[in-house]
Formats: structure tokens, sequence, C-alpha cells
């Protein structure tokens, strides 16, 4: 990895006998596009704001380029962020809100007219410099609070469920702007999300904490594809999980046994190779058939629809009720509720976890 | 109509007590102050030419407006430290700024003569302590007044404050921080101006409550300072004066009025009078 602008080690925080973070180590690589995400108190809102410098860790230490800042108040580490509540300055103008850092770094009245201009333009708000915040819509808002934000050119711009007070079609807006923006600009953004589809469709990468503690951390394909633990394969996306009997290696592939079939999955780091396994199936990796069609024989239990998508809840004997996910419209089996079926899938659909 | 009749049922007892009691008595006054001895502006006149009005009329405002600079420096310090870090003491700190409340002002004026006279606590406790020798004046005099009258007023400059301080997020300090501002920049520049609303609601009201109060200059002042409530007392019971006491009950009606039209231009006097948590 080329050298990390922000790197947290063994960073622990306690309230009382709760540990809110965990010993974590995370490295952030300039100029990248990184996601906290994880369920509600999970520490998320910690870990940034222990980068930021509002919270003293009471272990383990921050670094940036220059070296440790774990000691720096807020104001002296040079980072932006951008709360939930956008937190915009109720007494001052858009224009003066967004010249607020550029004020408090000396600059002179006409750099700051000009970089306020760049700035609002920037975020499409040019026309709005004269307003207070308390007469902008919630996006509008938002816009303005990453706008202050980057009128600085902070290396890191740390934001705080930036979207989250927003209804869906605006978000959808923002989630684009935002990455463009931060390919524009070429800044390091950290993330925090709780929404999973906000996580995978913005993200270089992705960090899943749960309880204080870092659970896996990759690209979104790769942590969507191979996650490693029971929770990771739950909380991005949905998952089905089989109890298998694992049979070792053949060649370069490890050999699974479930309901009196055989069947090979990709082998997986830390994962065991012998003795009970457990495994991941993606409901979109099964496929559905006529009885006899497919390995597997059930009885459909339930159909939703969810417009492009259906998903089928399917019986099956052995493995209980095992979640398929197909297009709506596709040649295959139109499935009716209480409709004998057989399902299957193609080698290597199922991914090991480690927590068996 | 049914609608509006049980309206005027329901105000009516309450509004028969104010006119009865209150507002007809004060328009006798008004009557009063042109009708006696004789008809006519005569103790008007009397009271714009009259020095003694004059330097009470000037104490009361000095008196007025020293406590309520006092109790809003004061207050400002209680309500920031109440709202920003007291947390599980902050029941115990409200009550506290709320007790005076349940204390009749009499009692809470009667115990700082207690503490203040000549040989009262604070006197003996310096002197034993060595610290001066012959007693300080703390009473009879307008520091006396003051001191009193800030304890008195302080509550009523804490608790607008309070309210407006309790509504401030305390993400706005971390943002101006996040964006380079010290704590102290922070605190000038984005806590503070929010505070303004709260800072002038309670100026206000200490000031109005002050111009009139009586009972606390009258025991502390001990008659030598004058303040002008006190000295519309003196007029009536003393000399019997009535049309010149109520003439100057006229005039501080007046000065209190104009005091909340001018503050009517900066501050919501909706939010300041009626509409406090
Ligand atoms: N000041 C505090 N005192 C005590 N506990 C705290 C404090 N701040 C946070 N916590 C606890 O630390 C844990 C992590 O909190 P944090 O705010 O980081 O969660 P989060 O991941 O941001 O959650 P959310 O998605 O709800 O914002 C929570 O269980 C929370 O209750
Ligand atoms: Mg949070």
């Amino acid at each position: 990895m080329s050298n990390p602008i922000l790197s947290v080690r063994q960073a622990v925080k306690t309230y009382g006998k709760f540990r809110a973070l965990d010993a974590v180590d995370l490295d952030i690589r300039e100029g990248e596009f990184l996601t906290l995400l994880g369920p509600s108190g999970s520490g998320k809102t910690t870990l940034l704001s222990a980068i930021a410098g509002f919270t003293a860790l009471d272990g383990g230490v921050v670094h940036a380029r220059g070296g440790d800042i774990t000691p720096l108040p807020p104001e002296k580490r040079d980072f932006a962020m951008v709360f939930q509540g956008y937190a915009l300055f109720p007494t001052m103008t858009v224009a003066e809100n967004v010249g607020y850092p550029l004020r408090v770094r000396k600059w002179s009245k006409q750099d700051i007219r000009d970089r306020v201009r760049e700035c609002l333009d920037l975020v499409q708000m040019g026309q709005f410099a004269d307003r207070m915040p308390n007469q902008l819509s919630g996006g509008q808002q938002q816009r303005i609070a990453l706008a202050r934000a980057l009128s600085f050119r902070p290396d890191v711009l740390l934001l705080d469920e930036p979207l989250s007070a927003l209804d869906k079609k605006l978000r959808a807006d923002l989630q684009w702007e935002l990455k463009a923006l931060h390919e524009r600009l070429g800044v390091t953004f950290v993330y925090v999300t709780h929404d999973q589809d906000e996580a995978l469709s913005m993200s270089d990468r992705i960090v899943i904490l749960k309880d204080g503690a870092i659970q896996q951390e990759g690209a979104p394909g790769e942590l969507y594809d191979w996650p490693r633990t029971r929770f990771v394969a739950n909380f991005l996306g949905k998952s089905n999980f089989i109890e298998a009997r694992m049979a070792g290696r053949e060649g370069d592939r490890l050999i699974a046994e479930a309901a009196g079939h055989r069947f090979a999955v990709k082998p997986a780091a830390g994962a065991p190779e012998t003795g009970a396994g457990c495994l991941a199936l993606r409901p979109e990796r099964i496929r559905l058939g006529r009885p006899g069609e497919q390995a597997f024989a059930g009885r459909v239990k339930q159909i939703s629809y969810l417009g492009e998508r259906c998903q089928v809840l399917v019986d099956h004997d052995v493995l209980g009720e095992v979640l398929v996910s197909q297009p709506t419209w596709h040649a295959g089996v139109r499935p009716e509720p209480r409709m004998d079926v057989s399902f299957g899938w193609d080698a290597e659909a199922c991914v090991p976890l480690t927590d068996a | 109509m049914n609608e509006k009749l049980r309206y005027w049922m329901l105000v009516l007892p309450a509004l028969a007590v104010m006119i009865l009691f209150y507002i007809w008595p004060v328009l006798n006054i008004w009557g009063i102050s042109v009708t006696e001895p004789s008809a006519g502006l005569g103790n008007y006149t009397r009271m714009f030419d009259s020095n003694a009005v004059r330097v009470s009329f000037v104490l009361t405002f000095r008196v007025a407006a020293i406590t309520t600079i006092l109790c809003l420096l004061l207050g400002y310090v209680l309500a920031y430290t109440i709202s920003n870090f007291a947390t599980r003491v902050r029941p115990l700190m409200l009550g506290l700024v709320l007790l005076p409340f349940w204390v009749s002002v009499l009692i809470r004026s009667f115990a700082w003569i207690v503490l203040l006279g000549r040989s009262g606590l604070v006197n003996d406790a310096l002197m034993d302590a060595g610290l001066i020798s012959t007693p300080i004046r703390f009473m009879h005099n307008e520091l006396g007044v003051l001191i009193a009258m800030v304890h008195v007023m302080l509550p009523f400059a804490v608790l607008p404050m309070l309210t407006n301080m309790r509504g401030i997020d305390g993400s706005y300090m971390r943002a101006a921080r996040g964006l380079g501002a010290s704590e102290w920049r922070a605190f000038r520049e984005v806590y503070f101006p929010q505070t303004l609303p709260g800072v002038f609601s309670g100026g206000l009201l200490v000031f109005v409550l002050s111009l009139g109060f009586y009972i606390t200059p009258a025991l502390l002042g001990g008659g030598r300072v004058m303040m002008i409530s006190e000295y519309i007392t003196y007029q009536i019971q003393e000399f019997l004066n009535w049309g010149l006491g109520a003439a100057l009950s006229v005039a501080l009606l007046v000065a209190t009025a104009i005091v909340l039209l001018v503050a009517a231009r900066f501050v919501n006097l909706r939010k300041t009078f009626l509409e406090r948590s």
C-alpha cells in the first residue's frame, strides 16, 4: 500500500465498562473514498470523532502524514467534518458560513469572496449566497455544509451520515453529486453510514464495524462476494446460510456436503476445510427449476415482488427456508405459492465462512 | 356562538377581578394625579421641577441598570455552566436557581440584613479574620441595595438564558472547531451570537422588574437610598400627598412602557413574557 494519509493504531475508547472502540486498526489511503459501515451503536461516530479530535482516545494513536496527531485539538488537525444535522451557523448567511474556515485562517477579503463563490458554484448554490440557513431546504443545507467543509481544501473530509435526514430521491441525487465531487477534487473522503446500499454504491473501500471492532474491510464487490462472517454476509445484502460438512480439498477446490449432496466451493482463508462448516449463499445465485431439473427439491412458501426482482421463499426438508431472488421477467419457472420446485446453484456460488 | 359564550364565561371571572381590583384603581390613580389637591397639571409641573424627584428617578434607573448588568454577567456564566457542563448535577443546579422563588422576597431581604448589618455575619467574619478593623458599611447605601437586588433578580436573568442555551446544539461549536476555530473563537463567533435572544429577554425582564421594585430597596436602603417606588410610598404615607404620589406612579408607568416599547424593537416580547418554559 502507498503511504496512508491517516492511520489509526489500536484505538480504544471506553465509556465506563463499555468499549465503544476495541483496538481498531485502520489505514486510510490518500484520495480514496472510504466508508465506515455498521449497525447503530457500532462505534462509527466514535471512530470518526476520534479521528477529527472531538473524542479523546483511552488508548492507541492517530497518525496523519506528518506524524502523531493524537494530542492535537480538532482545530489543529486541518480536517473538515460534515455533521449529520449540518450544523450551519444560524446567525451567519450562507456566504459567511462557507467563508468561515477561511476567515479563521486569516485569508484576505478578496480571496475569501472568490473562494466562496467558487465553492457555492461547485455545489450549484451560487444564487443562495445571501440567504440565512433557516431559509433553505434540507438538501440545500446539506450542499452548503459540504461547500463550507471543502472551502479550505482540507486533505481529508470526514462525513457523519450526511444524507440520513433526506428523503430517498434526494439522497440518491446527492450520492451521485458527492461521488462526482470526490472524483473531481481528489480529497480523501471518510464517510460514515449505516445504509449498505449507500456504502456499496459510493465507496472505493468499505470497513465494516460491529461492537467497536472492525469485522472486515475491502472493496464493495470483494466484500459482497467474499464475506468472511455471518454478520458481514447478512449486513451487506441478504444471504442464505447452509450448514455443511466440509470434506477437504480436491485439487484447488473445496468439497462440501449438505442434504445428501456433494458440491464444490472456493476455498476461503481462515474457514475450516474439514468437519462442520457454514456456507453463505446469495439468493440471486440460486436457480429455480421444475421438479427434478435441479439438485434440491422444495416447495414454494411465499413470494414477494419487488418490482424488477422477485423473492421466493422455498422450503427444503433439510436446509430449511431458502431465499431465492430472480428477475421478475425471465424465461424460467414462474413460481406460485405451494408449487413444487427444484433449486440448485453453480459450483463456487457458496462461500465458506470463518465463524462456522 | 355557543363557543364564544363559553369562551367568555371562562375568561370572565379573571377579567372581572382584573378590572375591579387592578385596572379600576390604576385609572383612579390617573384621576387623582390631575385632581388632587386641585384640578389641573399642577402635580406634574411640581414633579418636573422637583430636584428630589429627579434624583430618585436617576437613582432608580442607575440601580436597575447596574442590577441588570450584574445579573446578566453572573447569570450568563451560570446558565452556560448548567447547560453545557453539568450533566449529573444539572437537576440540583436548576433546583438551586429556582429555590429563591419558594422563599418570599421579604424573608430573603431580611436575610441580607442579617448578613450585611454592622455586626452581621459578613462583618463579624471579616473582623474575626483580622482582615478589617472597622465594620464595612454594606447597608443603608447603594451597595447593599445592589447586592440584594442582584440576588433577588438573578433567577429572572438565568431562566430565559438557560432556555435559550439548552436549545443550542453542541454540534455548532464542534463544527466551528473542526473548521479551524479555537475554542474561544468558536464561542465568540458561533455560540455567543446565538445566545443573544436569551440575554436580551433576561435583561429586559430584570430591568423592568427592578424599576418598580419596592421591598428590597426599602429594607436594604433604610430610607437613604430612595428608589422611585419607595419615594411614592413616602409621599403618600408620610405626607398624605396623594396627588404627587399618583403623578409619580403615572410617570413610573410611562417610563416602564417606554422601556418596553424601545425593547420591542430588539426583543420578541411575546417570547419573553408569555412563553417561558
Ligand atoms: N458520551 C457517551 N457516553 C456513553 N456512551 C456513549 C457515549 N457516546 C457513545 N456511546 C456509546 O458508544 C457506542 C458507539 O456509539 P456511536 O455513536 O459511535 O455509534 P454509531 O455507530 O455512530 O451509531 P449510529 O449509527 O446510531 O449513529 C454506543 O453504544 C453508544 O451508546
Ligand atoms: Mg453515529
